[in-house]
């Protein structure tokens, strides 16, 4: 069950060995994780920015820097996602040059792990598994189930029993196999590992995992392609496992080495939850040594306790002169209704987390207002609306006369807070 | 007293194909050293050049991670079943 392509092939990080392309996540001599290797002089010339700009409106258009069989044919406009200016959260929060990477609307699930999905299931397909599966916090779910789904792959789907009712819906609809878990993301992940060595099936988090990881790179593509092939100074990204800080490196290293953008340092920023911040602990003292941890946090999507990716994500933060913080999880709900209301996105509890995190750097002098900061936003909001109930009351219904909606807004206004009321007012007259 | 090893297929090629075995160790000390005289070539792949455990592995204890319990600390109890499974990443991002 392997393939051999002349572009690409696995290799271990640690001790340096090849594997060619197979269903393979860890070295078998050392046990690290395996990472995908480039030809980086095979693709010079191929991978420039006029036959990008050729290419489809879609993560595809990176196609040669991606590990996709030779043949395959790209079938869904994944990705390429809005890098929106963020003028009204930059002034709320004391940042003059910020940006938001908008996965919120990434298609066709609504999260960047589309991303990575499509570039696991096109590996599945060439090493002939029949079903594919992962654990998940849910937004992996989702993606798994749907783009299986349209490829007519049969998928099985483990998730963690606590997981938010909106995410276990987004799964079950495409008819996937949905399993959940008494125990959290790192008894899934475990169960799954021992799966995937007892089932012949394809596990896009684990024994796909290397190739699976490669779709985050699209983030960094996109970001220094939408900047008109610039590098932002600081990128701001929520951890979970650790993965997509990471990549969006690779992805920037590459863009540098075939002169696509212009070298320059770029700073990483880690966001997590307080209630599971393995990373952020482990750079904030310094070390690359992630202690476990218990996950306690409505910002599921993040609570992943033991993440294996931690020690490198610490490490490379570290390096880049980044940083880490955590934020609690009334700091989370505000960071959503902050994006909400400056920016009109609506993102889930994850991307409070970065937002949140976001506001912090800034305030602690950590990021200067005036460099170019880029927000990753990784989820959509319409997938854990639970995390705002009670926030917003239902109000009571009016008739349907003129008078009554005047009285209403009125009433309104003196209830309101006076930046509310003075825009109610300028509607009224 | 005795505890119950399992290991993933990718240790097997140094255990003669066996998933899982018997162990008298009081601790994950004692265990490392087990694991040294009973299957040497194995012991050599969980640990690196410093003789400690490589890093890329987890330890668990009925269902826990070691290092909730007091990491070599903890006193194996009789029964215990004990897991050796190499660290893959996964989640969100």
């Amino acid at each position: 069950m392997n393939y051999s392509c002349s572009r690409y092939e696995l290799k271990c990080n640690e001790c340096g060995r090849r594997f060619g392309n197979q269903p393979l996540s860890a070295c078998p001599d050392c046990l690290a994780p395996l990472e995908v290797a480039y030809d980086l002089e095979a693709v010079r010339g191929i991978f420039t920015r006029e036959n990008i700009a050729a290419g489809p409106a879609s993560i595809w258009r990176y196609a040669a820097l991606l590990p996709i069989p030779d043949g395959f044919q790209p079938d869904l406009p994944v990705g390429f996602t809005p890098l929106v200016r963020a003028k009204n959260l930059g002034k709320r929060i004391g940042a003059n040059n910020l940006y938001v990477k908008n996965d919120a609307v990434c298609f066709p699930t609504l999260s960047f792990k589309d991303r990575v999905v499509s570039i696991a299931l096109a590996n599945a397909q060439k090493f002939g598994f029949d079903v594919v599966g992962c654990s998940s916090t849910g937004n992996l779910a989702n993606s798994v189930a749907a783009q299986s789904a349209r490829l007519g792959l049969k998928a099985c789907i483990l998730v963690p029993s606590d997981l938010e009712p909106a995410k276990i819906l987004n799964t079950q609809v495409y008819g996937a196999r949905l399993v959940r878990i008494d125990g959290n993301y790192d008894h899934v992940n475990r169960l799954c590992s021992q799966i995937a060595d007892e089932y012949n099936w394809g596990f896009v988090n684990v024994n796909l995992r290397p190739y699976y990881a490669e779709g985050s790179k699209t983030v960094g593509y996109e970001i220094a392609e939408k900047l008109g092939w610039k590098l932002p100074d600081n990128v701001v990204v929520p951890m979970a496992g650790g993965s997509l800080i990471r990549k969006i490196r690779k992805a920037f290293q590459e863009l540098i080495y075939l002169g696509l953008v212009e070298e320059k340092p770029v700073r990483f920023f880690g966001a997590q939850a307080t209630g599971c911040s393995p990373i952020s602990v482990a750079v904030r003292e310094g070390t690359d040594d992630i202690l476990p941890q218990k996950p306690n946090t409505i910002a599921r999507s993040l609570a992943i306790g033991n993440p294996a990716d931690g020690p490198a994500a610490a490490k490379m933060i570290r390096e880049t002169g980044g940083w880490a913080e955590d934020v609690s999880d009334v700091e989370v709900v505000a960071g959503m209704q902050e994006l909400a209301e400056t920016e009109g996105i609506f993102t889930e509890t994850a991307g409070g987390v970065t937002t949140a995190v976001t506001a912090r750097l800034y305030a602690d002098g950590r990021i200067s207002p005036d460099e170019l900061t880029v927000i990753c936003i990784t989820g959509n909001g319409l997938k854990t609306t639970d995390a705002l109930t009670g926030r917003y009351e239902e109000e009571r219904a009016i008739r349907p006369r003129l008078a009554d909606f005047d009285a209403y807004l009125r009433e309104l206004d003196r209830t309101a807070e006076p930046e509310l009321a003075v825009a109610g007012e300028i509607h009224v007259h | 007293m005795s505890i119950k090893v399992l290991l993933p297929a990718a240790f097997t090629r140094h255990t003669d194909g066996r998933k899982q075995f018997d162990s008298a160790a009081q601790n994950l000390p004692g265990l490392l050293a087990d694991i040294d005289t009973t299957f040497p070539a194995l012991a050599t792949q969980i640990k690196g050049d410093d003789g400690k455990l490589r890093r890329f592995i987890n330890i668990y204890v009925n269902d826990e991670d070691i290092r909730f319990l007091g990491g070599e600390g903890y006193s194996f109890k009789d029964g215990d079943e004990v897991m050796l499974i190499p660290s893959i990443a996964g989640g969100c991002a």
